[in-house]
């Protein structure tokens, strides 16, 4: 499935990476070439095979559904770029 | 003392031949001095290790010193350490300190261990070659100018060089096992399941697995007893016992089968490579072991499953990085959508970016089928193969790369650089654990060993390389830095 110039860009934005059109044709080139080794898999017979998510095929485990968190409101907003009031700053999203 | 093996240090710590205090200042002394050399360290912590330090000799004096008290190793700067930078190798995360301690480095301090710092390492663990760090380029220290293997490149690095007598790393697709191989050391590569993820940042979760770095496999197996087990935080943990991988070291190998995969002595593989291995397991032979030609006929899809799955879950894992709530963000955005694109294009570098376009890319809508589902499918193939062949043998053998270690700048066309990871990678698509043992030394270069075995059999593993290093001193070798005294 061979990769255009369009796919880079629409991949790029569905991913948030702001690339310019220079940028977009860099990645395109190594992408065409990991896309063509990958497309390898394709000449596999795969047909009832079911996927294989986890190596040791455990289910998800469940829990009561209790409180186990104390509030760090404060430890984890230290690491943030703004915040104020608790809150988390971001360019106004709502005029 | 930096000559001295882990196991070697935790005897004298015992017999009170020195305190942690020495043995901490003597190895802070000799990474100042060297690590300039080969920049396996991105984040050095002299006074949490001094802290430390002082804590275990003062615990040992009440009479409460466990196996590990007292002995210094180091971590891949991808484990979280409260009030410690982790930065992934990423210049998203160079201003991040983690809130909180990953369970390994919980279960590492509760072990009294100390740690001397955080080590270098491809960006987000996507690498063979450490070259992808936001810190610069690791050298491997047998020889300048090769690289140190990736991407737990400065742990591996670190341990050559006799900076610290361990380290931990993390292996999604042979990060752990081919630097341990670059650059002359012992690395395990747990079972999916047997190491918590907890606060190791993720790159691929149904991959990524912690593991212990160092000079011999019984020095891996004090390690892997301290920081495996159950961890309801991490929900894909295995809820199993965790033995004492250190007892069975010693039990002789008569009567064991090795398996030789013939897909992993093919083209492409090194000739000094194929005698140095080919020669460890006429050393196998001699101990008792009988040997057989396997075939695991899915080996040639590995690399291509693994480059659909891996940075599929990569994109989605780095999703977070928004410039919202931690990480980089970029100056001045105009609106959100600007501030999301740029924080992420300028945190980033070229590898990760790759990889996030490529697993966005198959997942996206009209591609997931061909591409993500049908990785997963040829994944149970590939795991089937490793079952099968298990059916036969105990364990397979064969080079954990096909090459020693490479120039650094060598490997400029990402596809050249993934195909290098043809032995270790369909290991973390089946979830077993591996091991590289140091096997030899061509042209100034180390070669390693890659010993297979079926999911949770990581103390015979341990026994296997164990036995091979009572009978040979290839891990004993030591390039000129380490044998630098200062």
């Amino acid at each position: 499935m061979a990769l255009e110039h369009a796919d880079v860009l629409r991949a790029a934005h569905l991913a948030r990476l702001g690339l310019n059109d220079d940028e977009a044709a860099h990645y395109l080139d190594d992408l065409g070439r990991i896309l063509a080794m990958v497309d390898q898999l394709q000449a596999l017979d795969t047909e009832g095979v079911a996927p294989l998510a986890h190596p040791l095929e455990t289910t998800q485990r469940l829990r009561a559904d209790e409180v186990t968190e104390a509030d760090q409101r404060e430890a984890f907003q230290r690491c943030a770029p703004a915040v104020e009031q608790g809150l988390y700053l971001v360019p106004r999203v709502v005029e | 003392m930096h000559d001295k093996t882990l196991t070697e240090l935790a005897a004298s710590l015992s017999a009170g031949e020195c305190s942690s205090r020495e043995l901490t200042e003597s190895l802070l002394t000799r990474i100042d001095r060297l690590d300039g050399e080969i920049n396996s360290f991105i984040t050095v912590t002299p006074e949490q290790a001094l802290a430390a330090a002082d804590a275990a000799d003062a615990a040992r004096a009440r009479g409460e010193a466990g196996p590990l008290t007292g002995v210094p190793l180091a971590l891949k700067d991808i484990f979280c350490t409260t009030g410690v930078k982790t930065s992934a190798g990423s210049k998203m995360l160079d201003n991040f300190v983690a809130p909180y301690d990953a369970t390994v480095v919980e279960k590492l301090k509760a072990a009294g261990t100390v740690s001397l710092g955080k080590t270098n390492m491809d960006e987000f663990a996507m690498g063979s070659s450490n070259e992808n760090s936001f810190y610069g380029p690791v050298k491997n220290p047998w020889d300048g100018t090769a690289v140190p293997g990736g991407s737990s490149g400065g742990s591996a690095a670190a341990v050559a060089a006799g900076l610290v007598p361990a380290a931990m790393g993390t292996d999604t697709g042979g990060s752990i096992r081919q630097p341990a191989a670059f650059c002359g050391i012992t690395g395990l590569k747990p079972t999916y399941g047997r190491v918590s993820r907890y606060g190791i940042i993720a790159y691929a979760s149904s991959l990524d697995q912690a593991g212990p770095m160092a000079r011999t496999a019984a020095d891996c197996a004090h390690l892997l007893g301290a920081i495996a087990g159950h961890d309801l935080r991490d929900s894909t943990s295995v809820a199993r016992g965790v033995p004492d991988y250190t007892a069975e070291l010693d039990a002789p190998l008569s009567g064991l089968k090795i398996g030789l995969p013939k897909e992993y002595f093919g083209e492409g593989l090194d000739a000094d490579v194929e005698q140095a291995v080919r020669e460890a397991i006429r050393v196998y032979e001699s101990l008792g072991a009988t040997v057989r030609e396997v075939s695991l006929p899915h080996t040639h899809y590995a690399i291509p499953a693994y480059y659909v799955i891996a940075p599929a879950e990569a994109s989605s894992n780095l999703a977070r990085y928004d410039g919202v709530r931690f990480g980089h963000r970029c100056d001045a955005p105009a609106d959100l959508t600007d501030l999301y694109k740029r924080s992420r294009a300028e945190g980033f570098g070229e590898e990760v970016q790759r990889r996030i376009l490529m697993g966005t890319h198959t997942l996206s809508e009209g591609f997931f089928d061909a591409y993500y589902k049908k990785a997963q499918q040829v994944r149970r193939l590939i795991r089937q193969d490793f079952l099968h062949a298990f059916d036969e043998v105990d364990v397979l053998m064969g080079p954990a790369s096909p090459t020693p270690a490479f120039d650094l700048g060598a490997k400029k066309d990402p596809v050249s650089m993934y195909l290098q990871d043809i032995y270790t990678i369909a290991i973390n698509l089946a979830g077993i654990p591996g091991i590289s043992v140091p096997a030899g030394i061509v042209n100034g270069r180390p070669v390693g060993l890659q010993i297979l075995g079926t999911h949770f059999a990581e103390a015979r593993l341990l026994n296997v390389a164990h036995q091979f290093q009572q009978a040979t001193d290839w891990h004993l070798r030591r390039p000129a830095l380490a044998e630098e005294s200062l």
